[in-house]
């Protein structure tokens, strides 16, 4: 792989700065030039559009409405602040974030550690954890339905064997849409994050782990004082990047239950969607995103406070 | 020290371990193909086999019938198409220019790749549906690729700058002590070593749009215009169990190109991911 020679180059650059003090200013309008035909979009197409949803988060924008829209202050959050079917939505997402980023960073732990191991049919697991990666999130919903479905599916079946009772309706009853649909979560994100803990795994220093071995040191101790300090950055990085990502998931829950039953499954995203384009309130939507960018803001600056309180 | 017999017992339980993920990763995908393949009157069944007693392929006519599904793939292949393209071409400079200027660009950069992907989709959504709506672009692929290509330039932008790091600077400046310009140590020496890098990312941002859903549901309105997840939501619904083969036959079909891409790049991209992780 090329990506090998890139320490050494970092490394050979570092140890002689004082050879070449002052970078070359004339190629700075070269940097420009390659930058501009990405910058424009982002601009465009990603910055604008987000500071202009902060912006309509104060108006009372609407769809399909002839009159101009207005700006009507913090009207929006007042309200959004009194509405229970919100903050419901918000536990829910909260319960499902959590819920499906700690059982998927502790599965794929266990199986990254396992596929670090020489053992037979480790090819066979890397094939398949490629499946959920790769399926659109869609059909990952789909297919689950199948494996739900009260009467076809395999997990009803399942249960019949073993003599379990007749089963059960898992997307529809109140009590189990939301383990059920957080079960999926977990299914399709746990590839990525195999992924990256794998490649943790084998940037920990090998000697250390086989001297630790020759001085008795048992498994447990070993992960412990050994590959769990290598780890750390990147588990600490993949859970955030998970959290954050199934905060914001969408079309799963969207396949699965479209929020029901009875919104037990109403994650915020799916709120706002059906408040901006369903009902046409944009602007109470727009304030919905901007308190979920605010939340989201403050877990991960509590997050990268106690990683960098860890590091010391 | 521990014996050979518990050196043992540890191996067996690995094994059970790793039997159990593999189960737990293929069954549903299993059940799909399963479903994809058995007859309507075993799906009414109460006892679902595994294995189809009369397997057909009566599910994929039925749903080509059904719902435009043709036409929902060539849409879907127009704006993955499009959107890889454009995605590439636009970020590869930038890339570059990242990865060999650090400083306050390179930090620029990479602090926008992770802001991009802590707000929600709506706080976004709803702005760019009100601008798209301006141009007229809503309910067109063109609107959707330019959806597409923004959205998939955070992680190309990540990929790239690893791998443009990974190329040694010393081979341009050696290129340039030989003699040769800018422009012609970019093509001869740099261009060929990034092309694997360049053809995994653009790959990559092409399953990324084919898989793509939330953007997809909110701007393209008509049937004929919409991708193939928007399509493969209208199977569902009130289904009763003679729908649930055709379903999965069309789900089953709309997952054969992603897979079969990302089965070719994945090594790659996974190397692409960390190098832009260990070196940012």
């Amino acid at each position: 792989m090329t990506s090998v020679t890139a320490p050494e180059r970092s490394g050979g650059r570092a140890g002689r700065p004082s050879d070449r003090p002052a970078p070359r200013p004339r190629t700075d309008h070269g940097a420009w030039f390659l930058v501009l035909p990405a910058l424009i979009p982002i601009l465009l197409l990603s910055v604008g559009p987000l500071l202009y949803g902060i912006a309509l988060a104060f108006t009372d924008a609407q769809s399909g409405r002839t009159r101009a829209t207005q700006w009507v202050g913090t009207l929006n959050f007042q309200d959004l602040l009194h509405d229970t079917l919100f903050w419901e939505s918000f536990r829910i997402g909260l319960l499902w974030a959590v819920g499906v980023t700690v059982p998927q960073f502790l599965l794929a732990l266990g199986l990254a550690l396992l596929l670090d191991q020489r053992l037979r049919f480790r090819w066979l697991a890397r094939a398949l954890a490629i499946v959920p990666w790769a399926m659109p999130e869609v059909v990952v919903g789909i297919m689950w339905r199948l494996v739900y479905h009260p009467d076809a599916g395999i997990l009803n079946e399942t249960v019949r064997d073993l003599g379990l009772g007749d089963g059960r309706d898992w997307l529809t009853s109140l009590a189990t849409a939301l383990p059920a649909v957080i079960l999926v979560g977990v299914w399709a994100g746990m590839p990525q994050t195999t992924v990256a803990l794998l490649a943790g795994l084998q940037n920990t220093p090998r000697e250390l782990h086989e001297a630790a071995a020759l001085d008795g040191a048992g498994a447990w101790r070993r992960f412990r004082t050994v590959t769990w300090p290598a780890l750390r950055p990147v588990a600490f990085a993949i859970t955030a990047l998970n959290f954050i990502w199934n905060l914001n998931s969408f079309a799963l829950v969207y396949v699965l239950t479209s929020g029901g039953p009875g919104g037990r499954t109403r994650l915020p995203m799916l709120f706002a969607y059906e408040e901006a384009f369903r009902y046409g309130q944009f602007g109470y939507a727009a304030a919905m995103g901007c308190v979920m960018v605010a939340v989201i803001s403050v877990l991960l600056a509590v997050h990268l406070a106690s990683r960098l309180k860890g590091d010391e | 020290m521990s014996g050979p017999r518990t050196r043992g017992a540890v191996r067996t339980g690995q094994y059970l371990a790793l039997l159990a993920y593999l189960v737990f990763l293929a069954v549903p995908f299993l059940w799909l193909i399963s479903t994809a393949f058995k007859p309507a009157a075993e799906l009414g069944s109460l006892h679902p086999t595994w294995i189809p007693e009369d397997p057909t392929s009566a599910n994929f006519r039925q749903a080509f019938d059904e719902q435009p599904l043709l036409r929902a793939a060539a849409n879907s292949l127009v704006a993955a198409v499009c959107a890889a393209l454009i995605a590439v071409v636009v970020a590869t400079p930038m890339a570059y220019a990242t990865a060999r200027r650090r400083g306050r660009l390179s930090a620029a950069t990479t602090g926008w790749v992770v802001v991009s992907q802590a707000f929600p989709f709506v706080l976004v959504i709803i702005p760019l549906f009100l601008v798209l709506k301006n141009l007229h672009l809503i309910n067109t692929v063109t609107g959707l690729v330019l959806v597409y290509v923004v959205w998939s330039l955070p992680f190309a932008l990540w990929m790239l700058t690893g791998y443009v790091r990974a190329v040694p600077a010393e081979l341009e400046e050696a290129a340039a002590v030989d003699g040769a310009g800018r422009l012609r140590t970019l093509v001869s020496v740099t261009a060929p070593l990034l092309a694997p890098g360049i053809v995994a990312t653009a790959l990559f941002a092409f399953i990324t749009a084919w898989n793509e859903f939330f953007f997809a549901l909110v701007l393209l309105k008509t049937p004929e215009k919409q991708t193939l997840p928007v399509v493969l939501t209208h199977f569902l619904g009130a289904e009763g169990a003679a729908d649930l083969g055709p379903l999965a036959a069309a789900a089953f079909l709309a997952t054969l190109p992603s897979l079969v891409v990302f089965a070719i790049i994945q090594k790659r991209i996974t190397s692409g991911m960390l190098t832009g992780a260990v070196k940012s």
